[in-house]
C-alpha cells in the first residue's frame, strides 16, 4: 500500500472578479471573494486518488491555514481522502514561501512514512509554484514540477510524464519524490454523495470546542472525542508545538520577503475614439494606421 | 572593500541561451549602474552552468558582464533540478552575491526556490519589474538602503505588491520573460570581462531523477517578441468563428492571442495565451476581438503602444483602455477590416 501526502490551500477566489466584489475606487474586496480549495491541489488530489484506485494507498491531505480551511479538509474527504490534517496556528500567521514550506515539511516528518507528496501547481492567490519545490528541499527529496501523468509506479520508483516550456519530459525516479500537478493532468472528480452525508459530520478540533455544551450533552454520540476518533470524524489539528517546530522560522519571523507597498490596479480609461461600425469608419481607421506606421 | 555583484542565471535552450537571459543580462546592467553611482562598485555577473559551454562565452561577455561563472561538466549537458541547484547554492554561499536573477521560464521557476529554501533565502516569483530603492519602516524607524524592489502582479493580477528582502540575502527574483527590454550589445567580440571557471561539484545522489525522453519543439508562436497582435475572447463564439481571428492577424502579419477562456473552451492552443497566467506582449498594435478586459487578461497587454477593441458591449472594461474602440460584431468588422487593408494600395 502506497503512502501519498497531498498539500492543499484555501484561497481567495481570484478567477472572476465581478462588480460585486470591487469597490467604489476600483480595487477589489478582498473579503468578498469567496474561499475555495485552490483548483489545482484537487488535480494534484485526483491524482493521488487515481494512484489509489489502481494500485492501493492511503491518501494524507494537509493543509496550513487558519481554523476554516477545515472546509477544504471535508471536502477533501467527500473525494475519497482516507486522513486529514489542519495546522493551525496564530504563529504561522504572515508566513511567506519560504516558511510556510519548512512548518509543511516539519508537519511531514510527523509522518513516518511516506512514498509520493502530490501538491497543485501553484495557488491562484500569490501564483508563485514555489512550495512545492521549496518542501522538497527541505525534505531532501527530489522534486518533479508540471506533472501530466502517471506512466509507471511499482515500489521502487515512479515514470512521468511532464509539461516544460515547448514540449513535454519523461522523467523516472527513485522514491520519495514530491510531485506539482498541472491542472490539464486531470479532471477532478465531483465529491461522492455517499462520502458527503457521512463526513459532512468531520469537525475539527477548534470547530468542536465551540460546539455549545448543552448541544454536547445532548448528542454524546455525535460530539464525544472518543466518537468521532472511532468514526474518522475528528479533523485533526497540528499547531507549532505538535510539529516540533522552531518559532523563529515560522510566520512572519521566517519569512524573508517583506511586501513593502500594495498598489491596486484600476483601469485608466484612455482618450479613446470612437470608431463607427461600418465600412467607411473602417476604412478610414485602417488608413490612419497605415499612415502612422502602425500596421 | 569588496564589490557587490548581481548574478544573473543563464538559461541554456536547444541552441543558444534563453531570450529571458538575455533580457535579464539588460536589466542586471541597469541596476549595477544605479548601485554603483549609488555607494559601491557592483559587477554584473553571468552564471552558467551546461556542458561544452567554455568556448561560447564571449557573446556574454558583449552582453556587458563584468565576469561569467561557468560550471562545465558533461553531466550537467540537460537541465535537471537536483545537481543544477547543488552546483549554484554551493556558489551563491561562497560568493554571496547582493542580487540573483532568474527567468520566470519552467526551468527558472522549478529551480530558484529549491535553491532559496537550501540558501535560506527569499524569492519572488514572476517578477515584471525590478528597481532599486532606500526603504524606510515608519513603525519600528528601520531603515535600508538600496533594497531590491521586486515588483509583481498579484492575487490574480488584481493588485501590483512591491516585495523586498531586507535581511536574509541575496535578495532572489525570478523575472517574467518579454518584459524587460533588451539594451544594445557591444560589437560582437569586444566585451572584456573575466571568465571563471567554477569546479563542478558531481554528486552521485543527485541524478536518482533520470531524463527518459525529452520532445522539444521549436517555438511555433512568437507572441513575446509580436509588433502587432490579434486576440480573440469568448465573444468570439465558437471554434469556426477563431478562423476569422487568424486571417486578420494572417494579412495584416500579426500574431495570433486569445484570452483564457477562449483556449479552456478549445479554440486555440495555450501557446497563444495572453495575460497574468500566459504571455505578456508589449506590441505596437493589439486588436482586441470579443475580448471583455478581465483584470488578468489586462495584465499581459496593456502595455501595448496602441489599442482597438471590438465589442458588441460598449460598457466592456476594455472599451476603456483601448484606443480605437468599434461597437459591434466583430463578425461584421473583421470582414470590413480585411478588406480595407487589401485595398490599401
Amino acid at each position: 500500500m502506497y503512502q501519498i501526502i497531498v498539500l492543499v490551500k484555501q484561497v481567495p477566489d481570484t478567477r472572476d472578479i465581478t462588480t460585486k466584489t470591487m469597490k467604489e475606487d476600483g480595487t477589489v474586496n478582498r473579503t468578498a471573494l469567496p474561499a475555495i480549495f485552490n483548483p489545482e491541489d484537487l488535480n494534484a488530489l485526483e491524482a493521488a486518488l487515481l494512484i489509489k484506485e489502481k494500485y492501493g494507498a492511503i491518501v494524507t491531505v494537509i493543509t496550513m491555514g487558519p481554523p476554516s480551511a477545515a472546509e477544504i479538509l471535508r471536502e477533501s474527504l467527500y473525494r475519497g481522502a482516507d486522513k486529514v490534517i489542519l495546522l493551525t496556528d496564530r504563529r504561522f500567521a504572515g508566513s511567506d514561501t519560504l516558511a510556510t514550506s519548512y512548518i509543511l515539511s516539519m508537519a511531514i516528518k510527523r509522518i513516518e512514512k511516506f512514498d509520493i507528496i502530490f501538491t497543485g501547481r501553484q495557488a491562484i492567490d500569490g501564483d508563485t509554484a514555489q512550495v512545492g519545490p521549496q518542501v522538497a528541499e527541505k525534505l531532501n527529496i527530489p522534486q518533479i514540477t508540471y506533472m501530466q501523468e502517471v506512466l509507471h509506479l511499482n515500489k521502487n520508483e515512479i515514470k512521468i510524464k511532464r509539461l516544460i516550456d515547448n514540449g513535454i519530459e519523461v522523467l523516472k525516479s527513485k522514491l520519495p519524490v514530491l510531485i506539482t500537478v498541472n491542472n490539464t493532468s486531470n479532471t477532478p472528480r465531483f465529491p461522492s454523495i455517499k462520502q458527503m452525508a457521512k463526513f459532512k459530520k468531520a469537525i475539527s478540533n477548534s470547530e468542536l470546542t465551540k460546539v455549545s455544551n448543552t448541544l454536547k450533552y445532548l448528542s454524546p454520540e455525535r460530539y464525544s472525542e472518543e466518537t468521532l476518533i472511532q468514526n474518522r470524524l475528528l479533523i485533526n489539528e497540528w499547531n507549532m508545538e505538535d510539529i516540533n517546530a522552531n518559532p523563529i522560522l515560522c510566520g512572519i519571523s521566517g519569512s524573508p520577503t517583506k511586501v513593502f507597498k500594495i498598489n491596486y490596479v484600476t483601469l485608466e480609461t484612455k482618450e479613446t475614439k470612437e470608431i463607427p461600425p461600418n465600412e467607411k469608419g473602417i476604412k478610414t481607421l485602417i488608413q490612419e494606421l497605415i499612415k502612422e506606421h502602425i500596421v | 572593500m569588496n564589490k557587490k555583484q548581481i548574478w544573473v542565471y543563464i538559461e541554456n535552450t536547444n541552441k543558444d541561451i534563453a531570450d529571458v537571459s538575455k533580457e535579464l543580462l539588460s536589466k542586471g546592467k541597469e541596476l549595477a549602474v544605479r548601485l554603483s553611482s549609488s555607494n559601491q562598485k557592483t559587477e554584473l555577473c553571468a552564471i552558467w552552468l551546461g556542458s561544452g559551454i567554455k568556448k561560447n562565452v564571449q557573446p556574454l561577455l558583449d552582453m556587458r558582464c563584468d565576469k561569467v561563472y561557468i560550471v562545465d561538466h558533461p553531466e550537467l549537458k540537460d537541465f535537471k533540478a537536483l545537481p543544477y541547484t547543488t552546483n549554484l547554492v554551493e556558489n551563491i554561499k561562497k560568493h554571496n552575491p547582493y542580487i540573483v536573477l532568474f527567468g520566470a521560464t519552467s526551468i527558472g521557476r522549478e529551480l530558484a526556490p529549491r535553491i532559496a529554501s537550501a540558501v535560506r533565502c527569499g524569492l519572488t516569483a514572476d517578477c515584471t519589474d525590478l528597481q532599486i530603492g532606500d526603504i524606510e519602516f515608519k513603525t519600528n524607524k528601520q531603515a535600508y538602503k538600496d533594497l531590491l524592489l521586486q515588483i509583481r502582479p498579484a492575487f490574480g493580477g488584481n493588485i501590483i505588491a512591491t516585495i523586498i528582502t531586507p535581511e536574509m540575502h541575496p535578495q532572489m527574483a525570478t523575472v517574467r520573460p518579454g518584459v524587460m527590454k533588451n539594451l544594445e550589445i557591444l560589437p560582437t567580440g569586444t566585451g572584456k570581462g573575466e571568465v571563471i571557471t567554477l569546479e563542478p561539484k558531481i554528486k552521485q545522489e543527485d541524478f536518482i531523477v533520470e531524463i527518459i525522453q525529452k520532445i522539444q519543439e521549436e517555438k511555433k508562436v512568437n507572441l513575446i517578441g509580436a509588433q502587432i497582435v490579434v486576440s480573440g475572447g469568448i465573444g468570439v463564439g465558437n471554434k469556426e468563428n477563431f478562423k476569422l481571428i487568424k486571417d486578420l492577424a494572417q494579412n495584416i502579419g500579426a500574431e495570433v492571442g486569445a484570452t483564457r477562456a477562449a483556449v479552456d473552451s478549445g479554440w486555440i492552443h495555450k501557446d497563444h495565451q495572453v495575460g497574468q497566467t500566459g504571455v505578456t506582449v508589449r506590441p505596437r498594435l493589439y486588436i482586441a476581438c470579443g475580448i471583455s478586459g478581465s483584470i488578468q487578461h489586462l495584465a499581459g497587454m496593456q502595455e501595448s503602444k496602441q489599442i482597438i477593441a471590438i465589442n458588441k458591449d460598449p460598457d466592456a472594461p476594455i472599451m476603456k483602455i483601448a484606443n480605437y474602440k468599434i461597437n459591434g460584431d466583430l463578425n461584421r468588422i473583421i470582414p470590413m477590416m480585411i478588406k480595407a487593408y487589401k485595398g490599401k494600395e
